[in-house]
């Protein structure tokens, strides 16, 4: 292997491993990744399963929870991306943009790290799930693995393309969640999407969001009765459009982030 | 000498804006020069500077740093280059040594361990040696949020030091900083200087920092509006001059109508330093001086002057 690869691999090692360090040092930040999902899975999940259950004829708070796994590792992959713009004025992101690292290999650094963060603040949901006695299985788990690093790095690439379009601090803060808050409803986190007014069903099939949800639920529901009514499309079909998308939105972002950089 | 960094004819005109920030800005840096850019805020300091150091693109112009080319070159130039920002840029989640070990490998020095204990001996050699120049061998382990400001900015230069960088762009270093971090900070970079032969190119705004400089360049408005030593501007653009006084003031100023000594004002008066020198003017003065004081200019009086004739 040259002497590049081994280089670039160590940086791409030491950009991530910065942000898992951060996380598990900022024990605020451990918690709140434990309460978000809690309000999401036992209060929403829990009461929406204690009223729609026996209409739909599955388990809502299962239904939830699935969603929630797919939904909390993309965004906050993508959100951690962003923060490359937040910090970059203060902070140690000044001293990786001076680094003689090719910028490709910081968004990969930080798509490596923040998909790492994403993971562990998905134990926080796991032990929810087993909390609430969501049924799991070791197959179902191993087969899901796969499913949870692709939701992450979609969110990474998702968070690359925003970040490109995003000059400053400010702009971040105020367009971001206005970009991932309508997909929560969207991708039918909380909320079946099989029926929709033509207009909504567009947009939720727009929004990337939707495909992670529906690949975790896939290979969730795979070999169960409930599966038909739950999932949307096969994994197959969710993995190709989030191939796609994953290829198009890094690809597109990156070029434009490289080059919005440097040209002010 | 060679040129450690050249620019020639310099343009950046930021998109929306309707002036250039840099406008047609030429200058040369020796190889271990200490040259200090300066201007008053918005003149383009900072600008120039993140050209330099390739993280802000150029609209037009050629430049040089350590032998590369800042366009086609911006890796080598890197490698080639330490910055310390006007903003702080240490992690503070993180501690002394990860700070310097994340450089390090971001620089291509040590490959990336996730320990200090599994990182190679040179090293644990190296980081122990930077411990004691700090001054914190006990502290070396503990996340920096507890440091001084002070500290932090040593911190900074030493790890903006550790890949041995040619040049060294300090943006305004010591902002913020007490009168005594700031001196001890100088004394720090003076040493380097002298073991290294680090070029060390300047930002600041506390003009007493550049009196050892070896050229300071003034920029205004994105124009290079002075370049030379801090003797020749001071020399060109303030008077030395030597005030005297005394309780019989007829005495003393008949004194000098003899002496053909030049002076304004009647007492106390004002002998301009130009044919003649303070101690000439002094030693020939017999009347009881109640006032005596030799002007010698600072670079922040000819800057002032500098500036004050470019509005002009």
């Amino acid at each position: 292997m040259s002497k590049s690869f081994w280089r670039n691999l160590n940086a791409v090692a030491m950009i991530s491993a910065r942000d898992l360090i951060k996380l598990l040092r900022d024990r605020t930040r451990i918690g709140a990744s434990f309460i978000f999902p809690f309000v999401f899975i036992g209060i929403l999940g829990g009461s929406l399963d204690a009223n729609l259950s026996k209409d739909v004829g599955y388990n809502f708070l299962v239904f939830v929870f699935t969603g929630v796994i797919g939904q909390t590792l993309f965004q906050s992959t993508a959100s951690g991306i962003i923060s490359l713009v937040e910090d970059r004025q203060n902070d140690f992101s000044q001293e990786l943009f001076v680094a003689p690292v090719s910028r490709y290999i910081i968004i990969l650094g930080k798509i490596v790290g923040e998909s790492l963060v994403a993971l562990v603040q998905l134990s926080g949901i796991i032990l929810l799930g087993i909390l609430f006695r969501v049924p799991m299985n070791l197959t179902q788990l191993t087969l899901m693995v796969p499913g949870l690093i692709i939701c992450c790095l979609f969110g990474g690439a998702f968070g690359t393309l925003v970040m490109a379009n995003l000059s400053d601090q400010r702009s971040a803060n105020q367009i971001f969640p206005f970009l991932i808050f309508p997909q929560f409803f969207l991708s039918g986190v909380f909320s079946p999407i099989t029926k929709l007014p033509p207009l909504l069903f567009l947009l939720s099939r727009l929004a990337p969001m939707t495909y992670a949800v529906d690949l975790m639920r896939g290979l969730y529901y795979s070999g169960r009765p409930e599966y038909s009514k739950v999932v949307l499309y096969s994994p197959a079909i969710d993995l190709a459009v989030i191939s796609g998308l994953f290829c198009v939105m890094l690809l597109v972002g990156t070029v434009m982030f490289v080059r919005n950089e440097r040209n002010k | 000498m060679s040129n450690v960094i050249t620019v020639n004819h310099l343009i950046k005109h930021y998109r929306k804006a309707k002036t250039n920030a840099v406008d047609d800005v030429s200058f040369n840096v020796e190889e271990g020069e200490f040259f200090a850019l300066l201007g008053p805020n918005g003149a383009g300091k900072t600008t120039t500077i993140s050209i330099l150091n390739t993280t802000l693109a150029k609209t037009s112009g050629q430049m040089e740093v350590a032998g590369y080319n800042v366009d086609t070159q911006s890796s080598q130039v890197r490698q080639s280059i330490g910055v310390i920002f006007q903003n702080p840029s240490l992690d503070l989640n993180l501690t002394a040594e990860e700070n310097v070990r994340f450089h390090a490998v971001l620089y291509g020095l040590y490959p990336y361990r996730p320990s200090f204990a599994l990182m190679p001996s040179a090293y644990k050699r190296k980081v122990k040696e930077l411990a004691e120049v700090l001054g914190i061998t006990g502290q070396i382990y503990q996340p920096i949020k507890t440091f001084s400001g002070g500290m932090k900015r040593k911190l900074e230069i030493i790890r903006g030091l550790i890949h041995n960088p040619k040049v060294l762009f300090l943006d305004e270093p010591t902002t913020g900083l007490d009168p005594e971090s700031r001196q001890n900070l100088w004394q720090y970079l003076m040493e380097v200087r002298k073991k290294q032969s680090t070029t060390i190119f300047l930002t600041t705004h506390y003009l007493e920092e550049t009196e050892d400089s070896d050229r300071v360049c003034i920029i205004n408005h994105g124009k290079v509006i002075a370049l030379s030593t801090p003797h020749s501007l001071k020399k060109k653009f303030v008077d030395e001059y030597v005030v005297v006084d005394s309780h019989n003031r007829e005495e003393l100023q008949k004194e000098l109508l003899k002496h053909t000594f030049q002076f304004e004002g009647n007492g106390p008066f004002k002998i301009p330093l130009q044919k003649n020198s303070a101690q000439e003017v002094v030693s020939a003065l017999k009347t009881k001086l109640s006032v005596l004081q030799i002007h010698t200019p600072t670079l922040e009086e000819a800057y002032l002057e500098v500036i004050k004739e470019d509005h002009e």
